[in-house]
């Protein structure tokens, strides 16, 4: 039983492995931010949790930027991503702006609740 | 003129916004109100209402228009109303066609449930709060149509403005989850949903916390709980789906769906099950929570249950505020169901949930107007369109008539005429005739209620005279501006929290407790001086640095909203916090009587003597005994009334507004 999870977990990696090498290197770079931004968020909590969470604006501000971009990178990835049918006629560039000015808008909201 | 109570509040703050600056504004600290505690002002009020006023001022003014501030709090509600009713013909664009929106625009504009909070005066903060929600989620089904993230961000600024305007934000951040779920549970989702979704709700969060009032309760309370719970469940399903697509194997893609469903659900229910049992995640708050539950506010919170906006709503009210729209919102229903799409899932989501809530508490007809407004649009336009369209194609056939081939088979595909019906088109042509009838009804019956129902600002009343013509009292204004006038600038008024914000805005002086009602021990207080005797009131009174004590009284003209109508619940309320005011004690067999059948601690608390202090002597109607009590209908039980501690101070001209000054304590020799 355990033998055949194992098994099936080692054939799920390699499956999602070898589909995944075939994506774009575009979709992979926003892959990367994302997984970045996660990580970073992760650290982030990691360390609220040893020192405690007094200036808890500064900390929701913090995790809250990280999670915020690494969201908005998954939705310009679904909108550059060519295989979704539903934004073939969005062009790259206009994704890419919207990508912008919501990261500002963000980021903009993050300093003035950082305190 | 600014009516009611809380547009008085409103006007205050913003006078003071826009003679101080926005930073004073923030910070401000309140101590003539809430005496002895004060008010932080800047950290407990919703600042869009204020600031949106301003910033029309200070346009004008840049102009060169030098209006008044006060008429340009007057007239902000009006002004957003037009805007609402823009919003609406675009939202009715975007649900169903042009033709539903033009109708949606004309029925918002002038049904009564919405004049009702936006009339010229009424200067609350529901007058842009309500535009701001329209907005929002016309912003909202907008960015889910087209999946761009540009009008997503626009529908989070929207969310941003309902946050800083009313509390009732609440509405959108549990609704639009609900509609997402809603969205998923279907097998509708899409990956707008999640673009339009996402944005939103992270940089909505964001941007709500920078109201001091609303603080972290988008992370930590129980109301706010099902976004993020919905947020963290679309993360999950939409990596499924992306993992589904990538795997192209159903079999590994069980297992891997077996692990992660389970490990999110058991992580999910660990975390909410620790929040809310540690206390960390608040529980509902009452005011919400009595949304729910409606029996709750009777039992635990009198203060919520007390206020008249709070009662479950008639259906006279219904009919009342909307007229035909009432019948039109099932029509507008079917017509929904029969082309689904998103938008229109989400409208008829919206429309049963606020019409559910308008039906716990009246106040709440206001959310609903827009949502029937809009449905009813789409049966109206749907149903005129096919009615018009069945008159013009009877006239295409009739039209080309040697070319009969062409012409049917052109006609047949727009709309299939049965042929064994000739008097379709007059049966089409006086249905039509019939609906612009209704609707002409419609506009007759809104402009009636509004002249009738809405348009008094209450802080003046009208009656008719014996000869018809119209009297007005204007006691409210007389007696704050004796105040403002004729007493101590540092002087301290004791009156029931309804006046708070008038006393304190047009008199200037210092209340102990007014509107707001963020501090029950305190009103309690109030309650139990007002139902205690007198010598007990003095020692409270006393313990509150209390100069004037101000009572409203009706007897003389027959108002009916005076204090001692209001008595019972100042009991109540004094009660549900001091045990020694008990209930049953100021009532006989019951019954609350303030004539000579009346309990003897009826006859002898505060509120009565201060009410009908000398009326024992006023005659008030022909061929009635002095001090027969108009607005009870009887003659009052005690008439010999003499006050120990109290004098008289200032009583209006029709004895609606009573003032009376505390005296100081005597000499001990």
């Amino acid at each position: 039983m355990v033998k055949s999870t194992t098994k099936d977990a080692q054939d799920l990696f390699h499956s999602l492995r070898s589909t995944y090498v075939a994506t774009p290197t575009n979709l992979k770079i926003i892959d990367l931010y994302v997984c970045f931004a996660v990580f970073t968020a992760l650290i982030q909590v990691a360390y609220m949790a040893l020192v405690g969470s007094f200036p808890f604006n500064s900390f929701l501000s913090g995790v809250l930027s990280c999670i915020g971009t690494a969201v908005l990178a998954v939705c310009l990835r679904i909108q550059v991503n060519k295989e979704n049918k539903e934004f073939k006629d969005l062009a790259p560039e206009r994704a890419f702006a919207d990508f912008v000015l919501c990261n500002l808008v963000l980021h903009l909201v993050i300093i003035n609740f950082l305190g | 003129m600014i009516h009611e109570f809380d547009p008085y509040f409103n006007y205050r703050t913003t006078l003071f916004l826009t003679e101080k600056g926005f930073y004073e504004f923030w910070n401000w600290f309140d101590s003539e109100s809430w005496y002895p505690l004060g008010r932080i002002i800047g950290g407990t009020l919703y600042p869009g209402l204020m600031v949106t006023a301003a910033l029309i001022y200070w346009a004008l003014r840049f102009l060169r228009f030098f209006v008044h501030i006060r008429e340009v709090c007057v007239l902000t509600a009006p002004f957003f109303a037009s805007n609402t009713t823009l919003v609406a013909y675009f939202f009715g664009k975007e649900i169903w066609d042009t033709g539903a929106g033009l109708v949606a625009a004309v029925l918002i504009a002038i049904c009564p449930g919405y004049i009702s909070r936006s009339v010229a005066g009424s200067y609350d903060n529901e007058a842009v709060a309500i535009f701001a929600l329209l907005l929002t989620f016309y912003l909202f089904v907008k960015a889910v149509n087209t999946g761009s993230l540009a009008w997503a961000l626009g529908s989070a600024f929207g969310y941003f403005y309902m946050v800083s305007a009313w509390g009732g934000y609440v509405f959108i951040i549990n609704l639009v989850p609900l509609y997402v779920l809603v969205l998923l549970i279907t097998g509708r989702y899409s990956m707008r949903l999640y673009i339009a979704y996402n944005c939103m709700y992270i940089l909505g969060m964001l941007l709500a916390m920078q109201i001091r009032f609303v603080g972290f309760q988008h992370v930590q309370s129980g109301e706010h709980m099902g976004a993020m719970g919905v947020f963290l469940l679309m993360q999950v399903f939409y990596f499924l789906d992306w993992v589904k697509y990538q795997l192209n194997d159903t079999k590994l893609f069980q297992t891997f769906l077996r692990i992660t469903v389970t490990s999110a659900i058991l992580v999910g229910g660990i975390a909410l099950g620790v929040g809310t049992a540690s206390g960390y995640i608040s529980p509902w708050t009452g005011r919400f929570y009595s949304l729910l539950d409606p029996t709750y506010a009777k039992d635990h919170i009198p203060i919520i249950a007390s206020v008249s906006e709070h009662q479950p709503t008639a259906w006279s009210s219904f009919m009342f505020d909307y007229h035909i729209l009432l019948f039109l919102f099932p029509a507008g229903l079917y017509f929904c169901f029969k082309r689904l799409s998103d938008a229109t899932i989400f409208i008829v989501m919206y429309g049963l949930t606020s019409l559910y809530f308008a039906g716990v508490m009246v106040r709440l007809i206001l959310v609903a107007t827009p949502a029937v407004c809009l449905i009813s649009a789409i049966a109206v336009s749907a149903t005129v369109k096919n009615l018009t369209s069945l008159l013009r194609t009877k006239q295409k056939v009739s039209q080309t008539g040697s070319t009969k081939g062409a012409g049917s088979s052109k006609a047949s595909s727009k709309v299939t005429l049965d042929q064994s019906q000739p008097f379709q088109k007059n049966g089409a042509s006086a249905l039509l005739v019939g609906v612009f009838y209704l609707l002409s009804r419609y506009a007759i019956h809104c402009t009636w209620v509004t002249s009738e129902a809405y348009s008094s600002p209450s802080i003046v009343l009208a009656a008719r005279g014996a000869h018809g013509n119209r009297i007005l009292f204007d006691d409210y204004r007389e007696a704050y501006y004796w105040l403002r006038q004729n007493t101590p600038t540092d002087a301290k008024i004791m009156s029931w929290w309804d006046y708070g914000y008038q006393i304190t805005a047009m008199g200037n002086r210092t209340v102990i407790v007014d509107n707001n009602t963020w501090n029950n021990t305190h009103i309690a207080t109030v309650g139990r001086a007002m139902s205690s005797n007198e010598d007990e009131a003095y020692e409270i009174m006393r313990s509150l640095d209390v100069n004037y004590v101000l009572v409203v009284f009706g007897g003389v003209t027959g108002y009916s909203s005076d204090d001692i109508n209001k008595f019972l619940w100042m009991v109540r309320i004094g009660g549900g916090v001091f045990p020694v005011i008990k209930e049953p004690d100021y009532l006989v067999n019951g019954e609350f009587r303030v004539d000579k059948g009346a309990s003897p601690k009826m006859l002898n608390c505060l509120m009565y003597k201060l009410c009908y202090y000398r009326f024992g002597e006023l005659t008030t109607e022909y061929g009635k005994p002095p001090g027969y009590d108009r607005a009870r209908g009887g003659e009052i039980g005690n008439k010999d009334i003499k006050l120990e501690h109290l004098e008289e101070a200032y009583t209006t001209s029709n004895w609606i507004v009573r003032i009376y000054r505390v005296k100081p304590p005597t000499n001990r020799l």
